[in-house]
């Protein structure tokens, strides 16, 4: 069994102010049900920028519950200049400690209030970019860089405490090493190998990139009196034929690899590369 | 508090009688089994007495049994000492949802060079036979295959694969921990090789169990050490538990028809109206092909530690198919190989009875979780009603 203090377990069984907050000006969403925890974060906050009101809907352990209680009375009445401040290891204090294999649930209640403030503030949510180091939790490498940085990570074992990342099958365990070791070094971390999406059956790869060709990057070239036509997939090489103003575009070379490739790279595969059908022949 | 043990799947109580037998073991006869004298001649005795026992509720000659500390290491015992007796073979097939003693043990293996098959399971956690059997080669030198999956309570159709396999010439090891003590196993009947049992799974003590080991069987010892149980495990003899073992299993024959009427009659009661009463339940595993003492019954947009810990606020204790509780973070290997999705697999829970469980304990568990269930819904950001 756990060893929770008497706070977590009061938390987690009499939890404060669960559900929503009606009319709520700031959401905060994190987890996933794949992930085995997940937090709604709902603030009410007034014009002098209080947080009137907080409250919070959980799936996860009795850790991740006792969290998010904690963090909504935490934040009940703060400024949200200060609320922005509280950090995973506040949270965890404020319980009286969690187990280490459990500071994830801290860390995930931070990254609620963090999004659930920005959404007040307007400011678009960043979407994380980076490699998906662990693909059990859907972990990245920047989320790895970040954490190691601000909580002064030095084990893997701690990443998986604090990330989850690594908790699962264990493949990616030197990865994170290489990421520990690029930190505590003061160096940006390299990623060994480029970003691979879940692996794709072909009849899906040609699918996808069929997708992408008319929705993202057509209508841009038709904006310019261009267009783009897909000829044919040879394995990772996608052969299109450009028309319209960009067949005899000058630039049409540098569109082809800086837009077509890079959006195909983006989000289809790492491994794919555009080539410009050279013979009018291929066509048939 | 009182307390509502259905986790039997875990661990049992050592039943009253079986202590009762071990008692004199600490203070009597506290010889060495080895010893030429008297006292070691008492002990002597009973670890005979033990051992004839223990053959008894397999139908066992009592000189094919080994004596281990656990079931884990009649497991490695045996797998091992197959991949030794057979140095010219590399593959060694198991199931992909053995318990860990198995599972860890081949990828383990595998690390060090050896090839694995790991044999997947349907929805209903029914072992695909034709991919094990298709899997089988010249280059196989053990199959190990579960009797029954302690998560689930699925009961493999072991006869079959143990013939299927033996008219390969293949040795066949069987992980029957879940299975001694809660439905008849007949070595006669059955051609194993190897069969590994604890004792703390059928109200023995923990830190005792057995490996049967068919006569003529080529082996390699685990344990290096003494000439002990016949030169095949090395270490002097854990006299009280296997005293106690011994006991365990003559009683288990005892209960064996109320086991499989009465406890899987009160199995039945408490799955059907918790997943009647509760909405987005169902029952996990193989209905028809089950062990009567278990049901694992899975809550959606829920997740288990949270179900066990307020469960536990009710004395009730059971188990989670979830991973939260056991340190590991991904949810049971075994439910995700049957493929129960993630909305259900972290909320799993295992209900494992025993002979001592009554009509009143199921009726409390009934009463006592939907409640508890609900509060967890309306916390969860998932569940929305309908």
């Amino acid at each position: 069994m756990w060893d929770y203090t008497e706070k977590v377990k009061d938390h987690f069984l009499n939890p404060r102010n669960t559900g929503k907050v009606e009319q709520a000006n700031g959401t905060g969403e994190v987890g996933s049900l794949a992930c085995g925890d997940a937090l709604t974060l709902t603030l009410k906050i007034n014009s002098d920028q209080i947080i009137e009101d907080a409250k919070f809907q959980t799936f996860g352990c009795a850790s991740a519950i006792a969290s998010s209680s904690a963090l909504t009375e935490m934040v009940m009445g703060m400024h949200i200049d200060e609320a922005s401040k509280i950090t995973n290891e506040d949270i965890a204090d404020y319980l009286g400690g969690l187990p280490k294999e459990k500071i994830h649930c801290s860390v995930m209640g931070r990254d609620a209030l963090e999004r659930a403030i920005s959404d007040y503030r307007g400011e678009k949510i960043e979407v994380v970019t980076g490699n998906v180091i662990c693909h059990c939790f859907g972990v990245t490498d920047v989320d790895i860089e970040r954490a190691v940085k601000e909580a002064k990570l030095t084990t893997i074992e701690e990443v998986t405490d604090y990330l989850k990342a690594g908790g699962g099958c264990g493949n990616c365990h030197e990865e994170i090493e290489a990421i520990i070791r690029a930190v505590g070094q003061g160096v940006d971390y390299e990623p060994k190998k480029p970003a691979v999406p879940a692996k794709l059956t072909n009849m899906q790869k040609i699918k996808l990139i069929e997708k992408v060709i008319e929705e993202d990057v057509r209508p841009g070239l038709q904006k310019d009196h261009g267009d783009m036509e897909l000829i044919d997939v040879d394995a990772n090489r996608v052969i299109v034929k450009f028309r319209g103003a960009c067949a005899s575009c000058s630039k049409s070379q540098i569109t082809l690899k800086n837009h077509v490739e890079a959006k195909l790279r983006e989000l289809v595969s790492m491994e794919l590369t555009v080539e410009e059908a050279v013979d009018e022949n291929r066509i048939c | 508090m009182k307390t509502v043990y259905v986790d039997n799947n875990a661990t049992t109580k050592v039943d009253g009688d079986v202590l009762k037998e071990m008692m004199p073991c600490f203070t009597d006869i506290y010889g060495n089994p080895s010893s030429m004298h008297h006292k070691g001649a008492e002990s002597g005795d009973v670890l005979k007495l033990a051992r004839k026992r223990v053959a008894s509720i397999l139908n066992a000659q009592p000189d094919e049994l080994i004596f281990t500390s656990c079931g884990s290491e009649s497991n490695n015992t045996a797998i091992r000492s197959a991949l030794r007796m057979n140095p010219g073979k590399n593959h060694i097939v198991t199931t992909m949802v053995e318990h860990p003693a198995v599972k860890t043990l081949c990828e383990s293996l595998e690390k060090e060079g050896y090839q694995t098959t790991f044999v997947p399971v349907d929805s209903k956690g029914r072992l695909d036979l034709d991919k094990l059997y298709a899997s089988l080669s010249d280059d196989t030198a053990i199959v190990s295959v579960m009797w029954a999956n302690n998560e689930t309570g699925t009961i493999f159709p072991i006869r079959e694969i143990a013939k299927k396999v033996k008219e390969r010439g293949i040795l066949f090891h069987t992980d029957a921990v879940q299975a001694v003590g809660k439905i008849p196993v007949d070595v006669t009947d059955i051609p194993f090789d190897m069969l590994s049992l604890s004792g703390h799974k059928l109200h023995a003590p923990k830190g005792v169990g057995a490996l049967y080991l068919r006569n003529k069987t080529r082996f390699s010892p685990f344990l290096i050490g003494g000439h002990q149980e016949h030169g095949k495990r090395g270490g002097t003899e854990n006299l009280a538990s296997i005293v106690g073992l011994g006991r365990a299993c003559e009683l288990a024959l005892a209960h064996m028809n109320d086991e499989n009427t009465r406890v899987k009659k009160l199995r039945d009661k408490l799955e059907t109206r918790l997943t009647a009463k509760i909405p987005k339940s169902f029952i996990n595993g193989d209905q028809e092909h089950r062990l009567p003492n278990t049901t694992s019954i899975s809550f959606e947009f829920i997740e288990g530690e949270a179900i066990l810990l307020m469960m536990n606020e009710d004395g009730i204790c059971a188990s989670s198919g979830s991973a939260c509780t056991s340190g590991s973070l991904e949810p049971s290997h075994v439910l995700r190989a049957m493929g129960v999705p993630f909305t259900a697999a972290h909320g799993t829970i295992r209900f494992s009875l025993c002979r001592y469980n009554t009509e009143d304990e199921v009726d409390y568990i009934i009463e006592k979780l939907p409640p508890v269930i609900q509060k967890l819904r309306d916390m969860s950001p998932f569940w929305k009603e309908n």
